[in-house]
């Protein structure tokens, strides 16, 4: 079998380049490069790449094993106390107390340790136990009494440092003469597990679990919740005080283990100790991206965020910069981080929506004529206008209509509901299934199940009963994609081949129910044509970046699947059998429409239903990309240009697809953008997207007793 | 109009911003003091105790040292009182100060003439100001971080181009009449004077001219202030120069009153100080609410203590202690005084 494909005309140079220049977008890749939840993470994640590497080639021996192991024994230290920091943010407040904190229990860890002579374990306990202590007090007042964690945690802040100075002002000299020593002390604090330092197997621990309970736990989803809004979460009945008063004593621990690791490390008590900790670890996690307004962060992100504060402050210091330097380089990296954060996170749906929609150079070539009485097989006439109504007012958008065996007609609404109507004139309703989604497509398999494409759902199916089932609703995910394409969304038509097999059309991936005309502005093709395989279960995708996949039917000899492509105003022919076997073919090009559903006529050839009509605006906008992105960003949606609806329109194909006739609603009085087409025993049955009704009209000429059923699946019974 | 409470200012914000009348409250018994009030009784409580049991507390001689040991604090507040009234927090307060007069200092070190010294050092805080309320006010970044950023930025800069790694700068002998500053007048010390002049004038400022009313509306509601009119951006701007300009005059009486600057102080706490004397006495961090009798009532509250303590021979460590457990007290009296209703409050807060 062979068919037609009417010569391009030959293009010309300028109109090559615009196609060329407009392959690719740029524009498009960052949309969806930036749509992702992951990307953000990985900015400061590649910031801190960036800036090992740029160390590493600046100052000698900075890649060493050496260097490596010393720094990652400070940058443990302070990954504790980031991550303290980054979960009182979460959970909405702030601990300006971390550093005090810090060096409080340095202090104990050195009383236990060098004063007192307790063993390890009970120096490590006692510590990690004087830190839980010290944020139970913050709990007290930020979760219990709820007073302003900023303020309380800034005033504990001074009390704790006040504290620390006194004790240590009585304790240092006795604490430097100390010779207590132990050999796990000091592996604690200078040695390592496969030569990687004691305290990153801890962090590495801690952030592991802690990773897991932020977000696998109910306390890490409490917490994030009461972070993101207090109120809703007590009115979900979490108990806001105690997740507050939890989080400031872990928060309390974790600052403590950080100052157990530091405390083996130096074994002397400084002034100075955890001074500024508080500043450079607010900053690591907001760099790092967790929020000040809480409720947004994940441990890894703080942990970013503390490497690039560490190793930014490490590698100036190493390159031999005096430390005012680093604080200036702070400060400066800190401001511009933020601010390109603020302005990012404000404006990111914005440029993603923008920057979502990029139109190509589409070269639709001849329009044919469709005048009336110009002679042609598009010639405009008013054989619908007397179409019969069915279900007038009684149904909500007949995508798609199929009569059964028995000769009811069946269809799917608005409210995603399949609707059948029987008796003689069609006036008994019955709410047949209730699918949900947007029921489309549909199609008898050989066991009578009705299949259903229920858009933004998937494939389902319907039992003679009225039980529901599904079929399908994911395919394989596409490479080199950045968009998830492996969920079912904007499922269209549906036709089953003699094995079983299901073929059906998914619109297009990138748009939804809502702006799926937007995909035809675009004029790029996301659509696809999916295969469910009923024996095996799988579900592949088998014609990739259709430009908008719709109707799909199986030949009459069930060699090939027909199926349109709807803003390339064609009709595709995929191989299913035969010699060519998987390969794709134009049936029918230069069509006067945007063809929507197309299904079997009982003389061999097919019906097919234009939705929307061509216009040489429309085709010579579509060549017009830049045009199109000025018109999508300037003008508001109602004022953009679509190819006309106000028509309704039906083409009659012969076996080999070419156009022999057609059927107009000029006007579109009564059916407007027809979608789909029956033929059932000599009628001709008529839905549309939007429409209110089904409409029918008698044929002349035809088999009276040829039904789809009978076609597809043979003559099996007499209705009953 | 006068306002005499926070209560009334956001009352009248409220009603001349966005044209509806808060139904007025009738509070009883306890909660019919304002937060200044109860500060100030608390302070009065605190001196006579201290009056009693101290001696040499109740004389003239300590009732000016005391005075004069808040003064810098003071006028450092009243800055800070302008930013959080118009819902912002100037973290960066103290380097205004310290490298704004470190800058004068320098430059009077080289020979310049002291207005000139004390432009130089102006054009420093004001700069420093600008790019704080330029960058919250226009990039829109949250106040605590921007400031927080700024603070390190300029300390580092300072260091960098200003003072050098010695970060203690002296001012000559030669600039005696600078050094004037620290003395006394007819024997009230001048920081005392300046401290209490500067204060009427922000009173006035915020009380009883147009830009000072927009302040408490855009702290009170920066949205509605926005809609309204108000210029919300420039107005931020100012309200962040101010502060630092003020924080400059701090440190120039500072600066004579040690006859030196120790721009270490910008990485130290004294920022808290400053904060909590203006929330002590009912500035509050939300914004909108408070006055100029709001800092002088936590000014107060604190010289009384650290006067108080100091007569004891406590130690700094010691009263540092004390002064944080009396402010955690004062802030959880506040929260039972003023409970948050769950449902109505800002997040954030």
């Amino acid at each position: 079998m062979s068919s037609t494909i009417s010569p391009s005309p030959p293009t010309p140079f300028a109109a090559r380049l615009k196609q060329v220049q407009y392959f690719w977008s740029p524009r498009q890749t960052f949309a969806d490069l930036f749509a992702k939840t992951w990307m953000e993470p990985a900015i400061p994640f590649t910031v801190l790449v960036a800036l090992l590497l740029v160390f590493s080639t600046i100052v000698p021996n900075y890649a060493s094993a050496y260097n490596a192991g010393s720094m990652g024994r400070e940058f443990a230290e302070f990954g504790f106390v980031a991550i303290a920091m980054g979960l009182s943010l979460i959970s909405g407040g702030i601990d300006l107390s971390v550093g005090s904190i810090f060096a409080l229990a340095d202090f104990v860890a050195l009383m236990g340790f060098s004063i007192w002579n307790l063993p390890v374990p009970l120096v490590i306990v006692l510590t990690v136990l004087s830190g839980a202590l010290l944020g139970a007090v913050n709990g007290f007042f930020v979760g219990i009494l709820r007073t302003r964690a900023f303020l309380s945690t800034l005033v504990t802040l001074i009390v704790y440092r006040g504290a620390f100075d006194l004790l240590t002002l009585h304790w240092s000299e006795q604490m430097a003469m100390s010779s207590a020593s132990s050999p796990l002390w000091d592996a604690i604090g200078n040695g390592g597990i496969l030569g990687i330092p004691s305290d990153v197997w801890g962090l590495v621990v801690i952030a592991l679990i802690g990773h897991i309970l932020l977000s696998r736990s109910r306390l890490g989803w409490h917490l994030t919740a009461v972070g993101a809004s207090p109120r809703s979460a007590r009115h979900a009945g979490i108990s806001i005080r105690w997740v507050l008063f939890s989080i400031y004593v872990v928060s309390g621990m974790l600052s403590a283990l950080g100052a157990v690791f530091f405390a083996a490390r130096l074994a002397s008590v400084g002034s100075q100790t955890g001074d500024s900790l508080a500043f450079e670890t607010l900053a690591a996690v907001m760099i790092g991206g967790v929020s000040l307004a809480g409720g947004k962060g994940t441990i890894g992100r703080c942990l970013i965020g503390a490497g690039i504060i560490f190793v930014l402050g490490n590698g100036l210091i190493q390159m031999g910069y005096p430390g005012q330097v680093t604080t200036a380089v702070n400060g400066a990296i800190l401001l511009l981080a933020v601010g390109i954060d603020v302005k990012w996170s404000k404006n990111r749906g914005k440029a993603i929506q923008k920057s979502y929609v990029n139109p190509t150079y589409l070269d639709y070539g001849p329009l044919p004529d469709a005048r009336e009485g110009s002679g042609t097989p598009y010639a405009m006439n008013d054989r619908l206008r007397g179409a019969e109504a069915i279900a007038l007012d009684q149904v909500e958008g007949p995508e798609d209509i199929i009569l059964d065996r028995e000769g009811r007609l069946y269809t799917g609404t608005r409210q995603g509901w399949i609707l059948r109507f029987s008796g003689p004139s069609f006036k008994t309703r019955e709410l047949f299934a209730r699918i949900g989604g947007r029921p489309l497509g549909l199609a008898f398999d050989k066991d009578d199940n009705l299949i259903v494409c229920a858009a933004l759902m998937g494939l389902y199916g319907v039992k003679p009963d009225g039980t529901v089932f599904k079929l399908t609703d994911q395919t394989n995910r596409s490479w080199f994609k950045l968009i998830d394409d492996s969920r079912l969304k904007l499922t269209d038509d549906v036709d089953i081949a003699p094995d079983g097999r299901i073929y059906f059309s998914e619109g297009t991936t990138r748009f939804d129910m809502h702006t799926w005309p937007v995909d035809g502005l675009e004029g790029r093709g996301s659509g696809r044509l999916v295969c469910y395989d009923p024996a095996t279960g799988k579900t592949r995708t088998v014609v990739h970046n259709v430009r908008f996949c719709n109707g799909v039917c199986l030949t009459h000899d069930a060699q090939s699947i027909l199926f349109c492509e709807t803003f390339g105003l064609r009709l595709m022919r995929y191989w299913i059998d035969g010699p060519r076997k998987g390969k794709t073919e134009v049936a029918l090009d230069h069509l006067p429409g945007c063809p929507d559903n197309i299904n079997r006529a009982s003389d061999g050839g097919y019906w097919l239903a234009l939705v929307a009509m061509r216009t040489p605006v429309y085709d010579v906008a579509m060549r017009m990309p830049g045009f199109r992105m000025r018109m999508i960003k300037q003008l508001p949606i109602d004022e953009w240009l679509f190819p006309g609806i106000n028509n309704g329109c039906i083409v009659k194909l012969d076996a080999d697809c070419q156009p022999v006739e057609s059927y107009w609603d000029p006007g579109g009085e009564s059916h407007p953008s027809l979608t789909s087409m029956r033929e059932d025993r000599g009628y001709l049955y008529l839905g549309g997207l939007e429409n209110n009704r089904i409409g029918r009209i008698k044929l002349t000429g035809v088999d009276p007793t040829w039904t789809g059923c009978d076609s597809y699946w043979g003559k099996r019974r007499a209705a009953p | 109009m006068r306002l005499e409470s926070s209560e009334d200012v956001r009352i009248n914000a409220a009603a001349g911003v966005a044209g509806v009348a808060l139904p007025a409250r009738t509070p009883s018994g306890l909660k019919r003091l304002t937060q200044e009030q109860i500060v100030l009784i608390t302070t009065l409580v605190l001196a006579g105790i201290f009056a009693v049991l101290v001696p040499g507390f109740a004389t003239v001689q300590n009732i000016l040292t005391l005075l004069n040991s808040i003064a810098v604090l003071g006028i450092l507040s009243l800055g800070a009182a302008i930013v959080i009234i118009g819902r912002g927090l100037d973290i960066s307060q103290v380097a205004s100060l310290a490298i704004g007069a470190a800058m004068a200092a320098v430059v009077m070190q080289a020979g310049g003439s002291i207005p000139w010294a004390i432009c130089c050092g102006f054009a420093v805080s004001l700069a420093i100001g600008l790019v704080n309320g330029l960058v919250i006010a226009f990039i829109e970044v949250p106040p605590l971080f921007a400031t927080l950023a700024t603070n390190l930025l300029m300390f580092g800069l300072a260091q960098i181009f200003i003072v050098g790694s010695t970060l203690l700068v002296y001012v000559p002998k030669s600039a005696a009449s600078f050094l004037a500053l620290g003395r006394n007048v007819a024997g009230v010390p001048i920081p005392v004077l300046i401290f209490l002049g500067l204060a009427l004038i922000v009173h006035l400022f915020l009380s009883r001219t147009r830009i000072g009313r927009f302040i408490y509306a855009h702290g009170d509601n920066p949205e509605a202030a926005r809609l309204s009119g108000i210029p919300t951006r420039p107005l931020t701007v100012l309200e962040y120069s101010l502060c630092a300009v003020i924080g400059y005059l701090a440190g120039l009486v500072l600066m004579a009153t040690l006859s030196s600057i120790d721009t270490q102080i910008v990485m130290g706490t004294e920022i808290f100080n400053v904060i909590l004397v203006a929330v002590l006495g009912g500035v509050s961090l939300v914004g909108g609410r408070g006055s100029v009798l709001s800092v002088i009532a936590g000014g107060l509250l604190i010289g009384v203590m650290l006067n108080g303590m100091t007569l004891l021979n406590l130690g700094n460590d010691t009263q540092n202690i004390f002064r944080g457990l009396v402010l955690l007290a004062a802030i959880v009296g506040d929260n039972l005084l003023h409970p948050r209703d769950e449902e109505t409050a800002r997040h954030g807060d």
